[in-house]
């Protein structure tokens, strides 16, 4: 146990280093200015979709957990989930410093009136709360309470997910098939979810790790 | 460019080598320049450098440039004019029209005119600009997806071309329709919209003097990718009003069908005028991200989306009365 723990203290700087490739690699797109005629959307399209593959690798964890029985995963998932939060902030300063500019009181028309902004800004709202008591102090003081409130993630990944379904134009099929995608990675990583309870009910814990004790023992 | 030589706007910037003769011409229109294009007057900074457009393929055109129906914005390079854009024959994606059009054959053309006129049937490419004198005007394009260019087109106006056809009183609108090309075009393998694409414009907006057909862009004649050989540009309509690659041109005395407006009505109106008081439920139509000069600035690319896309001196006129926003 102690070993295997060791190995995953080594691995989180990787982690770490790899989860910021994405933003190294556009912020070098943009120093080469090698983003194409319309560099805004391509740092809109890449931050978000970006936010969103963290997002659902939060989410994967529990199921992959499952699957594999390799329990230790747990450890990823708060650089996992707090990544999603960075490339979704940096997704929304992106639209309302360098896209809207001075024009960044739109946001609000836009929150109000377009729906896929709306669930987008809500997928982000939902993941505040979620960054800011992510830290083990926090985890403490919540006990019980930590998990309930950590179920939000579902509801943003359900917003985000449904984000990027809406923004494709009437009749784009081509254009839906990554949202769909995603959407169903998204539906697949919730359905993995049902058995699980059920069978906790069913038998009570199952032996071996407690799910609450290995979140709060990260 | 323009602060080198003292010139108190900015002249086109666009190939190279026709910007000393463009020069010349800008000069001597400026001192016959009213000021009639309001909302062109808000000129963005010009670049120290002119954006030299790439060389593209076609052919060079011979034309006169019309500085009156010109903008004197900051253009939008060549490339980024080229290979940045709808034309949904080719993909749904902005890079797919440059890439995908390779196979398409602009030559041999011609094009079928029919209804409610003196003289129909089909034509030659040749036939239909014989005797017309090619402009070049420098148009803003507003794509109904908020962004927006400066281009400078070649054609001549449409209505010189339409009356030659001796259209009926009872020619109301004109309908036109996109080439469909299976082969060609694989973007028609895929039934985004209902092909082959039509667009339709009411007759006094056909007859408008800003309504052009065009040939060339940047000087040259039109790559595949923007509607060769010969499409709309109307400047004061969302984008995908300027149908491309004309095959057949219809007076007709109902409103005739158009391809988005039929796909989702609600969201694509007839007129569709460019109008930042009617929303989209994707896109506000507020402001603009426009996509010109060099691209190396991320910042600052956002416009005010003016009603009639800027043209409203123009063209307000033709819709006296009229309630906009339900005739969106
Ligand atoms: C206040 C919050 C947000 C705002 C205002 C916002 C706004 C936008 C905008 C303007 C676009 C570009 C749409 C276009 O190109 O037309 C976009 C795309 C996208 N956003 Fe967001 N977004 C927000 C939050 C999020 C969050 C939380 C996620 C994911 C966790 C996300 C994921 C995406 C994805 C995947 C795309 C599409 C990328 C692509 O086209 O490939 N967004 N968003």
């Amino acid at each position: 146990m102690a070993r295997s723990f060791d190995r995953i203290a080594a691995t989180k700087p990787v982690v770490f280093l790899l989860a910021l490739v994405p933003m190294g690699w556009l912020a070098w797109k943009v120093s080469q200015n090698a983003l194409g005629p319309d560099p805004v959307a391509q740092l809109e399209h890449n931050t978000g979709i970006w936010a969103l593959r963290f997002l659902l690798a939060t989410l994967a964890i529990t199921p992959a957990r499952k699957l594999t029985g390799w329990n230790a995963l747990i450890r990823f998932r708060r650089m996992l989930g707090l990544f999603a939060f960075f490339y979704a902030s940096v997704h929304l300063a992106v639209y309302l410093i360098v896209d809207l500019g001075g024009f960044w009181s739109q946001i609000l028309v836009e929150i109000a009136k377009k729906p896929f902004v709306t669930v987008g800004f809500l997928a982000w709202l939902l993941m505040i709360p979620l960054a800011i008591t992510s830290t083990r102090g926090m985890m403490r003081r919540l006990g019980r309470n930590w998990q309930r409130l950590h179920r939000l993630v579902y509801a943003s990944g359900l917003f985000a997910a449904l984000h990027f379904l809406w923004q494709v134009k009437y009749g784009e099929t081509i254009a839906a098939i990554e949202p769909v995608i995603y959407a169903g990675i998204f539906a697949a990583l919730m359905l993995a979810r049902v058995p699980h309870r059920l069978i906790k009910r069913r038998t009570g814990t199952p032996a071996g790790s407690a799910p609450a004790n290995t979140t709060r023992s990260q | 460019m323009a602060d080198r030589i003292g010139l108190p706007i900015n002249p086109s910037e666009i190939t190279p080598e026709s910007v000393y003769l463009r020069r010349r011409t800008l000069l001597k229109g400026l001192a016959l320049m009213p000021s009639l294009l309001a909302g062109c007057s808000d000129a963005v900074e010009p670049p120290a450098e002119a954006a030299a457009g790439d060389e593209l393929p076609g052919t060079k055109l011979i034309f006169t440039h019309n500085s009156t129906f010109s903008s004197r914005e900051v253009q939008t390079s060549s490339k980024d004019a080229t290979h940045y854009n709808n034309y949904y024959e080719f993909g749904t994606d902005k890079a797919d029209p440059a890439q995908n059009s390779s196979g398409f054959k602009p030559k041999p053309w011609s094009v079928e005119i029919a209804g409610k006129a003196g003289i129909t049937g089909t034509f030659t490419l040749e036939d239909i600009l014989k005797g017309h004198a090619l402009e070049e005007r420098i148009y803003r394009l507003r794509c109904v997806e908020a962004w927006s260019m400066v281009i400078p087109w070649v054609g001549i106006p449409l209505a010189a071309v339409l009356k030659r056809f001796q259209p009926a009183s009872s020619a109301r609108h004109v309908s036109f329709t996109t080439v469909a090309r299976r082969e060609q075009m694989p973007g028609l393998g895929y039934p985004v919209l209902d092909w082959p694409y039509r667009e339709g414009l009411r007759i006094d907006e056909a007859m408008h003097p800003l309504t052009l057909l065009a040939v060339g862009i940047y000087g040259r004649e039109l790559p595949a990718q923007n509607g060769a050989p010969l499409r709309l540009v109307v400047p004061w309509k969302y984008g995908y009003k300027s149908i491309k690659s004309i095959v057949r041109i219809e007076f007709v005395e109902q409103q005739p069908e158009t391809s988005w407006n039929q796909s989702a009505p609600d969201e694509y109106g007839y007129y569709s005028n460019v109008n930042p008081a009617v929303s989209h439920p994707r896109w506000s139509q507020g402001s603009e991200r426009r996509i010109a000069g060099d691209g190396f600035n991320l910042f600052g690319n956002r416009l005010q989306t003016l009603p009639f896309n800027g043209y409203a001196d123009q063209v307000a006129s033709l819709y006296a009365g009229m309630d906009l926003v339900r005739n969106h």
